[in-house]
């Protein structure tokens, strides 16, 4: 155990000593963060959108002037028929259309339930599901505002389209994304550069001569970076919710907890390309290529899963970062708790076995 | 007991042999040079020996123990250096020791002691908390050395330990290694620099994976009627 401390705390000089490490360590998230937080803002201002009323009673009309009530909404055209829809999306003005079926306020109180349909050009995914959500918001408080303190049981019903884009189920919210990549990076990046720098210097060399075993060699290289990924994703999850907002609606301790398990599994993937190279910048490629790379592509970062090609979307399954995404938005937005999300827990487990036992196994294997 | 005992020591990478039977003994408190060619295999011998690599055949006893059955024990009973440098550069002097010391399991008490003697044999009080990058070569030649045999080793491992520095640091190095040998460590040192084999009680000549020649510095040159280690060395290593 001495042993180990004394390898840790080596460890610790190197990071702290090292200006590109820190920056890389610490900079990164951050600069990160806010760089992904505020391109991908979710602030809608002035959005054209076209109406199609088809009702045209006091109720309808109500509706609309509460939808261009804030500065969210502007009207940009009123349409006539349901066949100018398609033309008006296409001439690229509108994002978004509200349509309103005939005898709307009828509906509401007669059959207790109305429709209204919202479509929204999904070219721009995030753009769409912004502009939706907004609407949604807006008309479920005039609904509250028609029923009054009696709170009776009637509902509009908001059907809504995502046109060009249905498969808009992934759209990305950065926060799980930017969490995952930087875990990935420190975890695995930092790691399989720190180990390759030791065979680089030679110093492996007399690591491997000394009575240290193997695996404390492994562990002493890589707690003091379980520590460091752990307290970014600290930073990561403070500057979501304190800055940009971002809810986290389960368990807090859950989210850490998997957060560490995601941390082991970068780790190693870290020490597996570690193995097989002995050179910073072949492992510090080898990262950038091999993990970051298809992460960033593949595991629903940014491009959605489910509009991929289906050979793509199977190597998908492959990329653990995908399923901690999962794991992270269920968390965060749905509030799942690990009744829920057991299953993509169980997966990331059973490959961070894989990849722990397989590159401890490589590592002794080196030495001979 | 002889520190190092070996009989037929073979190792093959597929069909290539690396170290082809090598057979010999070292005596205690012995300085002893393991001389040869690049890709004579000396290196790999010596992985061997230090318990780095599992030998295809053949025994070898470093220290009293095995190299097959006992690695761990022959590594917490040998000292190694390599020809790249064994300390971090981005550590203290002090934090270097502290860290091998560490590692060799030593107690605090014990690496705070032989740190303070290290430092003033070594002349370097000054230097201990400069990072080992502002240190001259030799300095950190001789560091590494004494690091090597900081926690007692009887034997150490040289693998070309004065690459690249002048005669002079060489000289002063070889005194550290003069030192140690009086105090009973064994020394197994490998060179390319043919002065130096003139320093070792004994030397051995490794050509092909085999060992050609295994004398005194002394005799080798009366049997291969030379002038120095120099002809010596070339006589086998062009092959007769």
């Amino acid at each position: 155990m001495r042993q180990f401390f004394v390898f840790a705390r080596k460890e610790f000089y190197h990071i702290f000593r090292d200006r590109r490490t820190l920056l890389i360590l610490f900079g990164m998230p951050i600069v990160q963060v806010i760089i992904f937080g505020f391109a991908i803002t979710n602030e809608i201002k002035n959005a054209d959108i076209a109406v199609l009323d088809q009702s045209k009673d006091h109720y309808s009309a109500r509706l609309i002037q509460k939808l261009t009530a804030g500065s969210y909404f502007r009207i940009d055209r009123n349409l006539q028929t349901p066949k100018t829809i398609e033309a008006a999306f296409r001439e690229g003005r509108i994002k978004m259309a509200v349509v309103i079926p005939p005898r709307f306020g009828q509906d509401f109180f007669h059959l207790r339930k109305a429709q209204v349909q919202l479509l929204a050009d999904a070219g721009d995914p995030n753009t769409a599901t912004t502009l939706v959500n907004y609407a949604r918001a807006i008309i479920g408080n005039y609904q509250q505002e028609l029923n009054g303190p009696a709170a009776l049981p009637l509902t509009i019903n908001t059907t809504v389209r995502m046109q060009y884009n249905p498969a808009l189920k992934s759209v990305f919210l950065f926060v799980p994304g930017v969490m995952t990549l930087i875990l990935l990076l420190v975890s695995a990046m930092m790691t399989s550069i720190t180990i390759a720098r030791e065979k680089e210097l030679g110093t492996m060399e007399i690591l491997l001569v000394s009575p240290l075993p193997p695996h404390l060699i492994v562990m002493g290289k890589v707690v003091p970076y379980i520590v460091l990924s752990f307290i970014n994703a600290l930073v990561i999850l403070a500057m979501g919710v304190w800055i940009f907002g971002m809810p986290v609606k389960g368990s807090v301790v859950l989210l850490l907890a998997e957060c560490v398990l995601f941390v082991l599994t970068s780790l190693g993937l870290g020490i597996l390309i570690s193995t097989v190279t002995d050179k910073q910048q072949t492992a510090m490629m080898a990262s950038m290529m091999g993990l970051l790379m298809p992460t960033v592509l593949l595991s629903g970062f940014i491009f959605p899963v489910e509009s991929m090609p289906k050979p793509l979307q199977w190597l998908s399954n492959i990329m653990p970062a995908k399923w901690f995404i999962i794991i992270l938005k269920d968390i965060m937005l749905k509030g799942s708790g690990l009744r829920e999300v057991w299953p993509q827990t169980l997966l990331l487990t059973g490959m961070t076995i894989f990849f722990i036992v397989l590159s401890i196994r490589k590592f002794k294997i080196r030495l001979s | 007991m002889q520190p190092i005992v070996t009989n037929a020591l073979t190792k093959k990478f597929g069909s290539f042999i690396a170290t082809n039977a090598i057979t010999f003994e070292v005596k205690q408190g012995e300085i002893f040079g393991f001389l040869g060619a690049n890709g004579a295999g000396k290196t790999t011998a010596m992985r061997m020996l230090c318990g780095l690599l599992r030998p295809s055949s053949g025994t070898a006893k470093v220290a009293g123990y095995d190299v097959y059955t006992q690695a761990d024990k022959v590594k917490q009973n040998i000292g190694y250096m390599s020809q790249r440098f064994s300390l971090y550069e981005d550590l203290k002097v002090k934090e270097n020791i502290r860290f091998y010391g560490g590692i060799y399991g030593l107690r605090n008490g014990e690496i705070k002691e032989k740190t303070e003697r290290l430092l003033q044999k070594l002349g370097m009080e000054a230097e201990a908390d400069q990072l080992v990058s502002a240190l001259p070569l030799g300095w950190k030649q001789k560091l590494a050395f004494s690091v090597a045999i900081l926690h007692d080793p009887s034997i150490v491992f040289l693998d070309e330990p004065t690459g690249g520095v002048d005669p002079v640091t060489r000289r002063q190095f070889w005194d550290l290694i003069y030192e140690a040998a009086n105090r009973g460590v064994t020394v197994f040192v490998t060179t390319h620099y043919m002065d130096e084999a003139e320093y070792c009680d004994r030397v051995s000549i490794m050509v092909d994976g085999r060992i050609q020649a295994l004398d005194t510095p002394r005799q080798l040159k009366a049997q291969f009627g030379a002038e120095s280690m120099d002809d010596v060395f070339l006589q086998l290593a062009r092959g007769k």
